[in-house]
């Protein structure tokens, strides 16, 4: 059995995650005003055309590249030590505190906790019809799956083909997937969490729902 | 219960003085606030004392307003315009015309609510009968406060609207009477696409064979002259005609960025310099006559201003009617020397014969060519001048002899000879028929062996057949750089990096990976599309001027002029493609973004008339346009009308008229004299519209994707008809040169 409180207490004992920007290839770095401190923020704008902040510029053959920020958070380490210096592609450069917020720290511990069933081909995936009836009643979590269980329908091409669920036997916690996107290979289509542990996951979803203060 | 009506009329009227004046304090506003506070606070007074104050105070407010009218400045008449209690369209409707039924909506269960149309007419005397005179009646309509309405900012499908009542109106042969009451059009693509249809406006209107008679409140660029091209253009005396609202003149000044705001001085500076009242418009001549309003701007109640007007406009339509009869005598005399006030004292049959409405059309013509010619410097001293008029004539008379006069003969005289060649043929044919049955069989077809061969085998490249021209004639300078570029595409498609002198030198600016085009100078069309050496420019000494005096504008037209070397961003060339030739107008971005003003539109027009002349096809190559040149105000913003008039006079005459768009090319070029061509490209990555993002952002609050204006979207919208990619822009347009020419095409 997963200690479910545990885990939520390392999360509050460092409740950032960790980005660390890495030289995406070769080039003399310039590292823009950042500091140990410094806040920055992610691309944004409606269609995401506004850059992040700049974080550093590598030149490689006389171009200039600019690096953005690609998460909001804080600005953990900077190598300076690196500045104007050539770098090879995979130097670190600085680390991003990203705060998590309420809904990430769920997601983070749900994915720990549940059992994730994941995608076995890139395609589009459905709730077989008497499964897709009860989710759209009255919720993923009153469908109880147990292995061997004809859960999906695979569509890709106009080809259709069924899917067996494998795993443990449990209630759909979380559902990923959206009927008409299409998954990734290996990307969860549901959590699943065994009937014992809902009461549980559900005490700690509330209690990160309430308590949780979101850093910077 | 009057007095107190009376009171609150007073306190409405103190608003409005307050509003139109921005919160500026004036010993005239203060004075009207205190007497109004004493009027006030002596409630308790007798009613007859109260009456006589009330009198007084109102009197007072009629002679102050007055006094305040003469100290408007051009800012303050902006406030007029957008001033909720402005007269708009439908109190026109009301009180000009004696009856009306609106076309094609009922407020907001319309196409677009905000271009209303109406089948209006005047009731005048003729003798002892009484004629109703039917009218077309097409304007913005700001309404009272109505969200709908978009403060008059006529979607596309709006001025598709107008233009399909004016052909309506041109089918019942009825003059047409357009009121401009926008701040601009709304700047949206969506089929049919502001810029189009603005576009698609301009080039109807300009060969419009009934009169229209516009009248200007609020005339904001694009928005206004797609319903303003018009035999006689009447402003009232309060409103403002601009090629950009003096907050977007002010926000360009300043340089800001996006959601900053400008300071209140700056806005009232620009609208000043930009010389957007009536009386400067009527000193420059871009508008025939000015509608007196009363003092502060005319409202719904003031009725004898509409009365004025409804003469003014009658006088106005007569006018025109007159000036191109054929049977007038001396009623055009009496009406050009009428009083004010009895128009319709006199009746004018509002009707035309087709030769009047080619004397209208062609007048319509004469009054726009007109328009900004002291808005350039024509370098040329007088004998280059003479000789260039000189060898227009010449060109002309060539041309008519070739081939109005002995053209038209031998082309009748081909036509026959081919006619009785396929006679002949035929009836040959028949006759040896029998002869060919008795020999058994038709003659053999032979073929050459060694050409048959060549059809069917593969290509042989030693031979020369495949290799292509490698290299280009012109290089661009960028390729001299030691340097790597970065593809913008390359998030998307990960396109490696090119170096400088591959991408600029050998790619011609094309990225190899994903064919994304990179902007490249006006030089590299010019270089290496047409013929080597076939290159001759002409009207080179047509000079962007600052006719103005906008302060600050000379150093950056100078600096211009010291960037590229030219006097203007226009350079009109004769040419030929693979032996064809053509006259080419190029607009190019280097100089002032490739604005338009009164030298561009110019040097355009004379291109224009030379490719008429001289019976050749005409290419706009548009190496990029920002728009209209705001410093010129309407100076530039009248070679919209202007230049398309120049167009449809041309493709009239029988020119092929091709426009290509290279790198970025916004706004009031787009929507007049570029977007009227039936043939448009693009070069691929080239963006096309009327409004830039940031304008659109500012101007609608929608955020819009960043690939909006791009080519291949523009395309889809149905704007151009094909994209191109550079290194094809020389096999491609002899391509169109010799499919879409057909008959038509000048140089046959």
């Amino acid at each position: 059995m997963i200690d479910v409180k545990a885990l939520l207490e390392k999360i509050k004992a460092a409740p950032y995650e960790e980005i660390t920007v890495e030289a995406p290839h070769t080039g003399v770095v310039r590292f823009a005003g950042i500091e140990p401190g410094t806040r920055v923020v992610a691309a944004s704008g409606t269609y995401g055309e506004k850059p992040g902040t700049l974080l550093a510029k590598l030149t490689r053959e006389h171009n200039d590249k600019p690096l953005y920020a690609e998460a909001k958070g804080v600005i953990g380490t900077v190598h300076r030590e690196l500045e104007g210096t050539f770098v090879e592609a995979g130097a670190q450069l600085a680390v991003i505190r990203h705060y998590l917020s309420k809904d990430e720290v769920i997601a983070a511990i749900l994915r720990q906790v549940l059992y994730l069933f994941c995608a076995p081909e890139r395609a589009k995936y459905y709730f077989i019809p008497s499964v897709d009836k009860k989710v759209k009643a009255s919720g993923p979590r009153s469908v109880t799956v147990k292995p061997g269980m004809e859960l999906f329908i695979v569509s890709r091409m106009k080809r259709e083909k069924p899917l067996v669920y494998e795993g443990p036997e449990g209630v759909i916690y979380a559902v990923y997937f959206q009927h008409d996107q299409n998954v990734d290979q290996g990307a969860p289509l549901v959590g699943v969490c065994p009937e014992s542990q809902m009461h549980l996951i559900q005490d700690v979803v509330n209690r990160v729902r309430t308590d949780w203060e979101e850093g910077e | 219960m009057e007095i107190e009506k009376r009171v609150v009329e007073l306190a409405d009227r103190l608003q409005y003085i307050q509003d139109i004046f921005g919160g500026r304090e004036n010993a005239n506003i203060a004075l009207m606030r205190s007497r109004l506070a004493d009027l006030r606070a002596r409630e308790g007074a007798a009613p007859g004392e109260l009456a006589q104050m009330l009198r007084q105070l109102e009197d007072l407010f009629a002679f102050l307003e007055k006094k305040l009218d003469a100290e408007l400045i051009p800012m303050d008449r902006v406030r007029i315009v957008r001033h909720p209690a402005r007269v708009s369209l439908k109190d026109i409707l009301e009180n000009v015309y004696d009856n009306y039924t609106e076309i094609g909506g009922q407020d907001e269960y319309s196409i677009d609510p905000s271009m209303l149309i109406a089948r209006a007419y005047i009731t005048r005397r003729k003798g002892d009968k009484v004629v109703n005179q039917p009218v077309m009646v097409i304007g913005q309509e700001k309404g009272h406060g109505q969200e709908f309405r978009n403060g008059g900012s006529v979607k596309p499908w709006g001025n598709a609207k107008a233009l399909q009542y004016m052909k309506v109106a041109e089918t019942e042969r009825i003059p047409i009477h357009t009121y401009v009451f926008t701040p601009g059009a709304f700047p949206v693509e969506d089929f049919p696409g502001a810029a189009q249809q603005i576009a698609r406006n301009l080039y109807e209107m300009g060969g419009l064979r009934v009169p229209v008679v516009s009248v200007i409140s609020e005339g904001g660029s694009g928005g206004a002259e797609a319903i303003g091209l018009s035999d006689v253009r009447l402003m009232l005396s309060h409103g403002y005609y601009s090629v950009i609202s003096p907050e977007g003149a002010a926000a360009i000044e300043a340089g800001i960025r996006q959601g900053q705001r400008v300071a209140p001085e700056l806005i009232e500076a620009c609208a000043r310099r930009l010389r957007i009242t009536a009386a400067d418009n009527l000193r420059m001549g871009y508008v025939d006559k000015i509608v007196a309003e009363p003092d502060l701007g005319a409202r719904p109640h003031h009725y004898e201003f509409f009365k004025d007007l409804r003469q003014e406009v009658i006088r106005a339509t007569d006018q025109v009617f007159l000036g191109v009869a054929g049977f007038k005598l001396f009623r055009a005399l009496v009406a050009s020397r009428r009083k004010d006030g009895d128009a319709e004292g006199m009746f004018v049959r509002w009707t035309l014969d087709e030769a009047a409405a080619d004397r209208l059309v062609w007048k319509r013509y004469c009054k726009y060519r007109r328009m900004a010619e002291t808005a350039f410097r024509d370098g040329r001293p007088s004998g280059a001048r003479i000789a260039s008029r000189a060898q227009s004539l010449l060109w002309g008379g060539y041309s008519f002899l070739r081939y109005d006069f002995i053209g038209k003969h031998i082309k009748n005289f081909s036509k026959t000879v081919g006619d009785l060649e396929a006679e002949a043929r035929l009836v040959v044919n028949r006759l040896t028929a029998p002869l060919r049955r008795m020999r058994g069989k038709n003659a053999p077809v032979t073929c050459d062996p060694e050409k048959s061969r060549m059809l069917v085998e593969l290509s042989q490249p030693e031979q020369g057949a495949c290799l292509e021209d490698f290299g280009w004639r012109y290089v661009s300078p960028k390729a001299a750089e030691d340097k790597a570029v970065t593809c913008p595409e390359s998030k998307t498609y990960g396109c490696p990096d090119l170096w400088a002198p591959d991408l600029y030198g050998d790619f011609a600016g094309v990225c190899v990976h994903c064919g994304h085009h990179f902007p490249m100078e006006y030089q590299w069309v010019l270089g290496n599309v047409f013929d080597p050496g076939s290159v001759t420019e002409h009207d080179n000494d047509i000079e962007a001027g600052n006719p103005l005096e906008y302060p600050g504008f000379e150093e950056k037209l100078d600096a211009a002029k010291q960037k590229t070397g030219r006097k203007s961003g226009c350079v009109s060339i004769d040419a030929k493609i693979d032996g064809i030739k053509i006259v080419s107008a190029v607009l190019y971005s280097a100089f002032r973004g490739g604005s338009v003003g009164a030298a561009e539109g110019e040097t355009f027009i004379r291109a224009l008339a030379r490719a008429r002349r001289r019976h050749f096809p005409f290419l706009a190559y548009v190496h990029g346009t920002a728009g209209i040149r705001i410093q010129e105000s309407l100076n530039g913003l009248i070679q919209m009308p202007r230049v398309t008039l120049a167009v449809r006079r041309y493709i009239e005459a029988g020119g092929l008229y091709v426009v290509l768009y290279d790198t970025n090319s916004y706004a009031g070029p787009v929507a007049s004299f570029l977007g009227c061509s039936p043939y448009q490209f693009a070069v691929r990555s080239a963006n096309i519209g009327f409004a830039g993002p940031g304008v659109i952002k500012e101007t609608t609050g929608i955020d819009i994707p960043p690939d909006y204006h791009r080519a291949h979207n523009a395309l889809a919208r149905g704007h151009i008809q094909g994209i191109w990619d550079r290194r094809e822009i020389r096999k491609n347009l002899k391509q169109v040169l010799l499919t879409i020419g057909g008959r038509n095409l000048y140089y046959r």
